[in-house]
């Protein structure tokens, strides 16, 4: 057994990765890794206070402008948007399944599960393309853009102005998974991760569960709620 | 355990001749792909430095601008750009980065006797992100410069102003993210990488200091750059959230940037308290007077700070109600900066005090702050901010925090250690002249502004009353003793990387990690990995009586 | 300024010119001397500490007494309790300035980049000029026609941001018959300096009489071109109109009656009596070609002899 696998507790040297190793700044690779995932909890808590802010401006608005609010929601495409919140959840499943199997050394099988939630989020992307489509159609734009008819009620242009920016800034951050995602998924296929390393995927994996947290509340938040 | 030995073991580790730091590996790209945490440290140095003086040179255009009551040397537009860069340049290319970036990144570990910051990688993205966001402003300097003030009020900035308000903007939403990622970097690093014995209670408060530093910049930054981004969104694409006519609210814009803007003025504050104390603690070669009171004092300050933002809106046109909150809670987040200066007093009493450079400058902190902190009272009264709102005396009292405290006290630690990062002693007689040129070229030109605050003054003015020229004047010569206090004392820092004698491990007598090793470090900070046996600050038994 | 638009009432303080003002001013002295004593109940100790504990030799006993829970709870309670003094001082004056009397007599005010313009309760309207009654309170209900302002009287230490699409409200009550000013205080482009507008307080009766006449007390009427040039500086046409030739925002007025204009469509026009109503009443119709099409409209805010009065003087500016 090579001195790194004894050093590492005697496990199968079958079982280590070749690239793995504690960076020199750490006495052991366990601090490394619960360094790594409190790093990967801190981002999620600012990523929580950047759609914080939207969500409050949500919240302002739509106290200000609730008819407006109610009108302006009734536009938006409810099938859409659910078919969406199915598919980003089991995306969030398919996700956290691959970390587990990352976690028993099934190589194969995380490389399916992960290029399922790559499918699931590239669908996600694909129904919010033809949702947008149908929006710019429409003229339902944010705020100066807005050139709809038949509004009732007033400022139904902050309302989308809201949508679009909520929604988008979301679908940035799809984007950003989906590329996180794939490398690690190619990560992978280059057999770096195993029993005794597999915390990129688990932080991977928990930025995509804030990404569909995020959906769950933005959902019902912009869709549903009358 | 091998590898490892007890701090008083350690001593005074002998100035290593040969490698260290800045010469282990030479060249340019060895530089700009490091993840040493002291190079990136001294890169960030250099690079906040370098903003201090672009922000430092539009300071003075907009006092010489103001030497007389009309046109002096610029129109109006030109001037509205003096100021707003002025501001910009130095809150997010210098003070925002000064302490955490430069002396934070290079003391962090060793002060926890620890190898690197928990993330080495992640610390040189900040670095390239800073250098990023920084290109973006500049370019927007460039192409048409910003007349917003620094403070990008809409609709004048969504809408209004013909200048390069989304490249500026774009640029400070980019250098956020540095600012994120440091703060989250220096987080993990003290809850995962201190030494064996290095418990929290034991660590040197400037530690403690960036650790709530570190919280603020993690959770208010982001609300920065979804307020920057809604403007920049805005500007572009009149989404309509802020312009009254499409329907949105240009109070709302305030809140969110002040929901960030206030508790950023204690990302500013915190780290120079840090390191006024381990100023104060080593030149009076004695433990610091109530170290928990002051750790937790600054946690308190991080916390709070965030439940204040709206005593810049008092007038704004925000419920009463609302300004009678944010008045009440102003006043609670003033007392544990109270309790800290009696702290700090408390440290002095029964020391044995030493004037060095640095201790000169940890005691204009103590003065600078306490006027600082104190004219901050007038502005949380209700009835007073009435008066005084948007005034001179505004313009003074933020000056006397972030520059009479936060940049002499970074000035101070960039004396303080030196010796430590540059291996080198500077000539002690010109850092004084400068000190004393910057002490008084600061309180000429800042105190003479509360007196035109109160008088009615107003801010951001090109043109101003007759009545109010006197005292402008004699500010403007203030400002012209203060910009020559710093150009001696940056001439004094670039001599002594040239002609300075060679600096001990310890020139100073400190108490705490970062001198038991080699003045400049080895790369890997400490030849052996220290264990600590002593309380914060204290001595060995044979160093004292 | 031919007037003194700031008097000082001490050396930190504009006279105190309105009915709030006192108590404001106190609030302020009484922040101010707390600050002093806490200010030396700092320093002495510090400069003291600074000689009594100098360093005297290399190996001096420091103190080892690193903590006192009694101490950190003293001045934490102390200053816990002074500075919710502070907020009460405070709040009682907030809570008068907030809350106009219910007899105040109302003034519709408007900003705008870069004008104040005051629309009395009869419909006389006045700009840059704000006229108002001695001992009667007076509230002014404001709203922006652009940007951000902010309403600012040093004298009667009362201010208020003036925000487009809502109003705001500010009120005082003068005390004495004199003239004062009062400044734009929120940043709001290039001419926020010169956003100055004059406040002109006197007796009731001299008050009404400008409402009917528009003159002020002892003032004569003024001969129309005499007239006109005290317009072109009080309704701030000389913010953007020279009278030497120089360019500014718009074309100087330097011999400009009788010239011809290129327009920016192509056409030009002569200045004549008709082109210049026409300018202050729909300013965007025909702008000379080189300029921005900046200008605010007069609509409703000159009197038809106000408009006489401006083309009398025009005609006289060589």
């Amino acid at each position: 057994m090579s001195a790194k696998a004894e050093a590492l507790g005697g496990a199968e040297e079958s079982k280590l990765s070749p690239q793995f190793h504690v960076a020199h700044h750490f006495d052991k690779a366990d601090t490394q890794f619960d360094a790594g995932r409190m790093g990967v909890w801190l981002f999620l808590v600012t990523e929580i206070l950047l759609f914080g802010g939207l969500f409050c401006a949500f919240a302002i608005f739509r106290s200000k402008y609730f008819p407006s609010f109610v009108e302006a929601h009734h536009h938006l495409d409810r099938v859409m948007g659910g078919i969406n919140t199915i598919v980003l959840i089991s995306s969030s499943f398919t996700m956290a399944l691959a970390v587990r199997s990352a976690q028993k050394n099934e190589k194969k099988k995380t490389t399916i599960l992960l290029a399922i939630t790559l499918a699931c989020a590239a669908m996600f992307l694909v129904v919010k393309y033809f949702e947008y489509s149908h929006k710019i159609h429409d003229g339902l734009l944010p705020g100066g853009n807005f050139t709809a008819a038949d509004f009732a009620s007033g400022h139904p242009g902050i309302f989308f102005a809201i949508y679009f920016m909520m929604t988008g800034i979301h679908g940035v951050h799809v984007v950003i998974g989906m590329g996180l995602i794939l490398w690690i998924l190619l990560r992978n296929q280059k057999n770096e991760f195993s029993s005794r390393y597999y915390a990129p995927v688990e932080n991977v994996g928990l930025y995509w569960h804030l990404v569909d947290l995020v959906w769950i509340y933005l959902f019902p938040l912009l869709y549903l709620v009358g | 355990m091998a590898n490892t030995a007890t701090v008083d073991e350690l001593g005074h580790s002998p100035a290593v001749r040969g490698k260290n730091y800045l010469n282990q590996t030479a060249g340019v790209w060895s530089w700009l792909t490091t993840v040493d945490h002291k190079r990136i440290g001294i890169m960030y140095l250099v690079s906040v430095l370098v903003g201090f003086g672009l922000g430092g040179i539009f300071a003075l255009l907009v006092r010489l601008e103001l030497l007389t009551a009309k046109k002096t040397i610029m129109d109006a537009s030109q001037y509205n750009q003096a100021f707003t860069l002025h501001g910009a340049a130095m809150v997010f290319l210098f003070i925002i980065p000064s302490i955490p970036a430069s002396l934070g990144n290079f003391f962090l570990p060793l002060m926890i006797g620890a190898k690197d910051v928990a993330f080495p990688r992640l610390n040189l993205l900040s670095l390239y992100l800073y250098w990023i966001g920084a290109i973006f402003m500049l370019a927007a300097i460039v192409t048409g410069g910003v007349d917003t003030g620094w403070t990008f009020y809409v609709p004048y900035a969504s809408g209004v102003s013909t200048t390069s308000v989304i490249s500026a903007t774009f640029g400070v939403f980019v250098m956020g993210f540095s600012s994120i990622l440091t703060g989250l970097n220096f987080i993990v690093t003290l809850h995962k990488l201190r030494a064996p014995g290095m418990s929290w209670y034991r660590m040197p408060l400037f530690l403690w200091s960036l650790y709530a530093t570190s919280i603020i910049q993690v959770l208010a930054t982001p609300v920065l750059g979804i307020t920057l981004l809604l403007l920049i969104f805005e500007r572009a694409f009149h989404i309509g959230i802020f312009d009254p006519t499409l329907g949105g609210d240009p109070v709302l814009f305030q809140h969110f940037f002040w929901f960030y803007s206030h508790p950023a003025v204690y990302i500013m504050i915190l780290p120079g308290m840090g390191v006024a104390t381990e100023i104060l603690a080593t030149n009076s070669q004695r433990r610091v007077f109530g170290y928990k009171a002051i750790a937790f004092s600054s946690v308190a300050i991080a916390l709070v700070s965030f439940l204040v933002w709206g005593h810049h809106m008092f007038v704004s046109g925000q419920s009463e109600l609302s300004s009678a909150i944010f008045s009440f809670l102003t006043f609670f987040v003033a007392i544990p900066s109270g309790v800290k200066m009696f702290n700090w007093l408390g440290t002095l009493w029964g020391g044995s005090i030493r004037f060095t450079v640095p201790m000169l400058y940890g005691i204009a902190f103590l003065f600078l702050f306490a006027i600082g902190g104190l004219t901050g009272l007038f502005l949380g009264m209700l009835s007073v901010d009435l008066h005084l709102h948007d005034t001179y005396f505004v313009v003074a009292h933020f000056h006397y925090v972030m520059m009479g405290s936060t940049a002499i006290a970074f000035f101070g630690g960039l004396h303080h250690w030196w010796p430590k990062m540059t291996g080198k002693m500077y000539d002690e007689n010109l850092a004084r002249v400068g000190f004393a040129l910057t002490f008084i070229g600061f309180n000429w030109t800042f105190f003479t502004q509360f007196i035109l605050g109160t008088r009615g003054m107003p801010r951001r003015y090109y043109n101003y009353l007759d009545q109010f020229q006197p005292l402008h004047a004699f500010s403007t010569y203030g400002s012209w003793v203060l910009g020559t206090g710093f150009l001696i004392t940056f001439i004094c820092l670039a001599r002594s990387l040239k002609t300075g004698a060679p600096a001990p491990a310890d020139p100073w007598g400190g108490a705490t990690l970062e001198w038991k090793t080699a003045s400049p470090p080895i790369t890997e900070n400490f030849e052996k990995a220290p264990i600590v046996t002593l309380d914060a600050y204290e001595r060995p038994a044979e160093e004292t009586a | 300024m031919t007037f003194d638009p700031i008097d000082l009432g001490s050396f930190w303080m504009p006279k105190q010119s309105s009915t709030i003002a006192q108590e404001i001013d106190t609030a302020y002295y009484i922040v101010y001397w707390l600050d002093v004593v806490m200010f030396f109940g700092l320093m002495v100790p510090l400069a003291w500490f600074m000689y009594r504990y100098r360093r005297r030799t290399a190996k001096d006993k420091v103190s080892d007494i690193t903590h006192s829970t009694t101490l950190e709870i003293t001045w934490t309670i102390i200053p816990s309790l002074l500075v919710i003094g502070l907020f009460f001082v405070g709040l009682s004056g907030w809570m008068k300035a907030m809350v106009a009397p219910g007899n105040a007599l109302e003034i519709r005010t408007t900003a705008e980049m870069y004008m104040w313009t005051f629309t009395y309760p009869n419909g006389n309207v006045s700009v840059n000029e704000l006229v108002v009654p001695k001992g009667q309170p007076v509230k002014l209900i404001m709203s922006s026609k652009d940007v951000l302002h902010s309403f600012f009287v040093p004298e009667f230490r009362v201010k208020q941001d003036v925000v487009p699409g809502t109003y705001t409200t500010v009120w005082f009550e003068a005390t004495e018959n004199r003239d004062t000013i009062l400044f734009c205080t929120e940043y709001c482009g290039v001419g926020h300096s010169d956003m100055l507008a004059r406040v002109r307080v006197m007796d009731k009766a001299d008050y009404d009489n400008w409402q009917e006449t528009g003159l002020m007390p002892g003032e004569k009427p003024l001969p129309p071109a005499e007239l006109g040039k005290k317009l072109y500086a009080t309704r701030s046409c000389n913010t953007c109109h020279s009278l030497d030739g120089s360019r500014i925002q718009g074309p100087t007025f330097k011999g400009i009656f009788g010239r011809t204009e290129q327009i920016a469509d192509g056409s030009s026009v002569k200045v004549d009596e008709n082109y210049i109503r026409e300018s202050l009443l729909e300013p965007n119709k025909k702008v000379v070609s080189g300029y921005p099409a900046v200008m605010p409209t007069y609509k409703g805010l000159l009197k038809e002899t106000d408009i006489d009065a401006l083309i009398a003087y025009l005609k006289t500016v060589q």
